[in-house]
């Protein structure tokens, strides 16, 4: 039991910078995010605020300061004001033992990987907290789904943590990226990356995932009764939370501050190499949410329970018998290609719906139609269209 | 590892959440300086879509929560299984591998009894 004032000291201005860190990194995400999802919807984005809207986040955190504090009068005060801190504290304490170079790391942990999955599950209890502390219908159904959400999709977040702990033998972030100096993970067992981004989607709330805030269903969820700072303090959470899954994924699968290079480079190009490619996780996170609609919750539930945990499970029984019996590495990254494709094949199939096959059918004559009009009915297994074949109207 | 390296990683822990209290307890402390602060009733209104909320929100509520919540328990308690088995499974003798291969053949066939029963579907 020794720890003295200086290492106090020390820690906590350690701490302090590792806190600017991430609260920066949170907003480039903001930025980067309106901007990115601007150029995917055809619009500039936010361009007024300093050089191409750069300060515009920064204009956000003023507002949003600067707004009224409202509080339900029915709800439970003390809940309602703890539940932000304790959405945003977990998605902080995580990044002590995120190495973001070699020796650049407040407190290397042994069990590194252990204690993000550990800390991390316990932002689920402020966000059921907030919903059920509100006092709101809304709110209530927001915590609810938060809850069935979010425990259903860290299972398969475990269980990739968990394969690449074995595969590297060990729990420790700086051993993980060691193990990858020539060959990222990525390569060794590529279904882990893909079930590990559409379970981190799904532990931050990304779009597709975002059932439980949805603002056509629960008009905010949890935060719906929040405003101001405290509302601040939820989103903040969330885009910090977006880049762990950016850091992990780097250093997880992409090879940290080591690949493509094997050796270490100097520690700035180490932690500007590391960035790199979390920032390129977290584009990935923003272009799959300009890209998909939101998913049910059924459609949700269901692909956790039935697609990602029994696939992830394969995934580690295969995992952990290519390292019992020393089969070459390169038979994981085919079992796993493998395996990634039964979903594809079985969704795909599943989707073969006669009704869409016949609006497609309908869209492509409507086009056919209009290109070329002719006299007689175009198709003949398609009697509703004949009308239009005519050239009356289409 | 000696008993003060645990020490100081948890002293950080401790340390990390109180940075990162104080960072928003900062962020609370500029709103409440510079927000304004006009209470009425009408503010204290939970939203409900423009109707009058009943005075409590906490209702019944569907019971494939508590299922889904259950199965997760299992798979969780069974995570705390596996991080120490995943460690130390090549060094140890052989039936420490096909116990856990056993324990995990269990839990999936528990999942496909669920999806026989039903309960993964959300009705």
């Amino acid at each position: 039991m020794n720890v003295t004032l200086s290492d106090t000291i020390t820690l906590s201005v350690q701490l302090f910078a590792l806190f600017n860190v991430a609260a920066l990194a949170a907003v480039s995400l903001v930025w980067l995010e309106r901007r990115f999802l601007g150029r995917l919807q055809g619009r500039p984005g936010p361009n007024r605020v300093g050089p191409l809207g750069l300060l515009q986040p920064i204009a956000d955190a003023i507002k949003l300061m600067s707004k009224e504090d409202v509080a339900p009068g029915s709800s439970q005060r003390l809940l309602f004001y703890a539940a932000p801190i304790l959405v945003f504290v977990p998605a902080f304490v995580v990044w002590l033992t995120f190495p973001l170079a070699r020796d650049v790391v407040v407190r290397n942990m042994d069990m590194g990987l252990f204690f993000f999955v550990a800390i991390s599950v316990l932002s689920i209890v402020g966000l059921v907290l907030a919903g059920w502390s509100s006092n709101s219908k809304y709110a209530i159904l927001g915590g609810f789904r938060a809850a069935a959400q979010l425990v259903s999709y860290e299972i398969p977040i475990i269980t990739m943590i968990l394969i690449i702990g074995m595969l590297s033998d060990s729990l420790d972030f700086v051993k993980v990226v060691d193990a990858q100096a020539t060959i990222p993970f990525i390569a060794v067992v590529p279904l882990a990356f893909v079930i590990f981004l559409i379970a981190g989607l799904a532990e931050v709330g990304r779009t597709p995932f975002d059932i439980y805030f949805a603002e056509s269903e629960v008009v905010g969820g949890p935060f719906v009764e929040y405003s101001g700072a405290h509302w601040a303090i939820f989103f903040l959470a969330e885009y910090v939370n977006t880049f762990v899954i950016g850091i992990l994924g780097a250093l997880l699968f992409l090879g940290g501050w080591r690949w493509p290079f094997g050796a270490d480079l100097p520690q700035v190009a180490s932690v500007a190499l590391l960035m790199g490619k979390a920032y390129f996780i977290v584009l990935i996170i923003f272009w799959i949410r300009g890209t998909y609609p939101r998913m049910r919750i059924d459609q949700l539930m269901a692909m956790a329970w039935k697609w990602l945990i029994p696939l992830s499970f394969v995934l580690f029984l295969a995992a952990a018998f290519q390292l019992k019996f020393e089969w070459p590495w390169w038979v994981l990254t085919i079992l796993s290609l493998v395996i990634l494709v039964v979903p594809v094949i079985v969704q795909s199939r599943k989707q073969r719906n006669p009704a869409l096959e016949l609006a497609a059918r309908y869209a492509a004559n409507a086009i056919v139609v209009q290109a070329k009009p002719r006299p007689a009915p175009a198709v003949e297994d398609a009697p509703v269209v004949t009308p239009a074949a005519e050239g009356t109207s289409v | 590892m000696p008993v003060e390296g645990y020490a100081v990683n948890w002293a950080a822990v401790v340390i990390a959440a109180a940075v990162g209290v104080a960072g928003m307890g900062a962020m609370l402390l500029g709103s409440f300086l510079l927000a304004p602060r006009r209470p009425s009733e009408a503010k204290a209104i939970a939203y409900e879509s423009g109707i009058k909320p009943t005075p409590l929100a906490w209702t019944q509520f569907t019971v494939r929560y508590y299922i889904f919540a259950i199965l997760f328990l299992i798979f969780d308690v069974e995570a705390v299984f596996l991080f120490p088995w995943a460690l130390v499974f090549l060094d140890t003798a052989a039936y420490v591998f096909y116990a856990m291969i056993m324990f995990i053949g269990i839990l999936l066939f528990g999942v496909a009894y669920a999806w026989r029963k039903g309960v993964l579907e959300w009705r």
